[in-house]
């Protein structure tokens, strides 16, 4: 009687420990354990505040290798770069695009800088955690200045296209404009390239197209 | 041909060098294009920074190493555009 008792207190212990225990061991034979998710995290590199600061810097460094002086220096002073694009054939528009980091690229109108869409695309890279999925602000205009020269169509079709004011205030957008203005009509003409981009674009177009048009709005004093 | 670079956009991080060689070095173009695969595998998207006329500068989408323009001296990847 003395061993039917103890062996059913011991078959109890056996059931009760499975249930309480049964779970914990699977996890930690199966490499998702506390210790195991610890070691994980420790994985993760090590916050590094001064890791963005060095990813723009040499964003910025390839930026200005690759779009040249004139529209590096146009992020350097006013944080975006305008772009402006001929469609083709003979009568196609022109379109101008500011292009900002990790914003939506707005489409306008050089003659009369009329707002048309902002265009919402990015670029995620979801590779390495830790490292976040934005690229450097540099890096991401670079992106978008890279797919406008090379497939303005592509980028256009797979943007999220809305109305101005989505995400920009259209008051930024014209004030941003008027900014563009002022610094090419600051900026000193080096020889070669020395007209500005839009008045390059714009031969017989009556001016020098956004510049002429923010220059009446917004004339520069 | 020039030498050619193969760099990757990376977030937190700015251009990584991916490869780098000669396309007319035999060894150096297996390496290469067995790279430029790699990415576009991974659904990178492909693009050539280049002169364009009167000192400005064009960029050119490229879908293989083939399509690299022979003076080529860099392909930029980058994630793939997605609606945001």
């Amino acid at each position: 009687m003395d061993a039917l008792v103890v062996v059913s207190m011991g078959l109890l212990l056996a059931i009760l420990a499975t249930v309480g225990f049964g779970p914990a061991i699977a996890d930690r034979i199966r490499g998702r354990g506390p210790r195991q998710r610890r070691r994980a995290v420790r994985r993760l590199p090590v916050y590094d505040p001064g890791r963005e600061r060095r990813a723009e810097t040499r964003a910025r460094e390839l930026m200005r290798s690759i779009v040249g002086p004139e529209e590096h220096a146009m992020y350097e002073d006013l944080g975006f770069v305008r772009v402006l694009r001929s469609g083709d054939g003979e009568r196609a528009a022109t379109y101008g695009y500011l292009l900002y980091p990790h914003r939506p690229i707005v489409a306008y109108d050089p003659d009369t800088g009329e707002l048309l869409s902002e265009y919402c695309v990015r670029f995620s890279d979801r590779d390495e955690p830790g490292a976040g999925t934005r690229l450097p602000d540099a890096d991401d205009v670079l992106a978008k200045w890279m797919v406008l020269h090379g497939d303005e169509r592509g980028l256009i079709e797979e943007a999220n296209m809305h109305l101005p004011g989505r995400q920009h205030h259209p008051d930024h957008l014209r004030r941003d404009l008027a900014r563009l203005a002022e610094w090419e009509a600051r900026r000193p003409i080096a020889s070669g390239t020395a007209a500005p981009v839009s008045a390059r674009l714009y031969k017989g177009g009556g001016g020098r197209g956004v510049s002429s048009w923010a220059e009446r709005e917004h004339p520069v004093t | 041909m020039t030498p050619v670079k193969l760099l990757l956009l990376k977030p937190g991080h700015g251009d990584v060098l991916l490869a780098e060689g000669d396309p007319e070095v035999a060894e150096d173009e297996e390496r290469l294009i067995e790279e430029f695969r790699r990415q576009l595998d991974q659904g990178m998207w492909a693009a050539v920074p280049r002169p364009g006329g009167g000192g400005r500068r064009e960029a050119t989408m490229v879908r293989a190493f083939s399509e690299v323009p022979a003076d080529a001296e860099r392909v930029i990847f980058f994630a793939p555009a997605a609606g945001g």
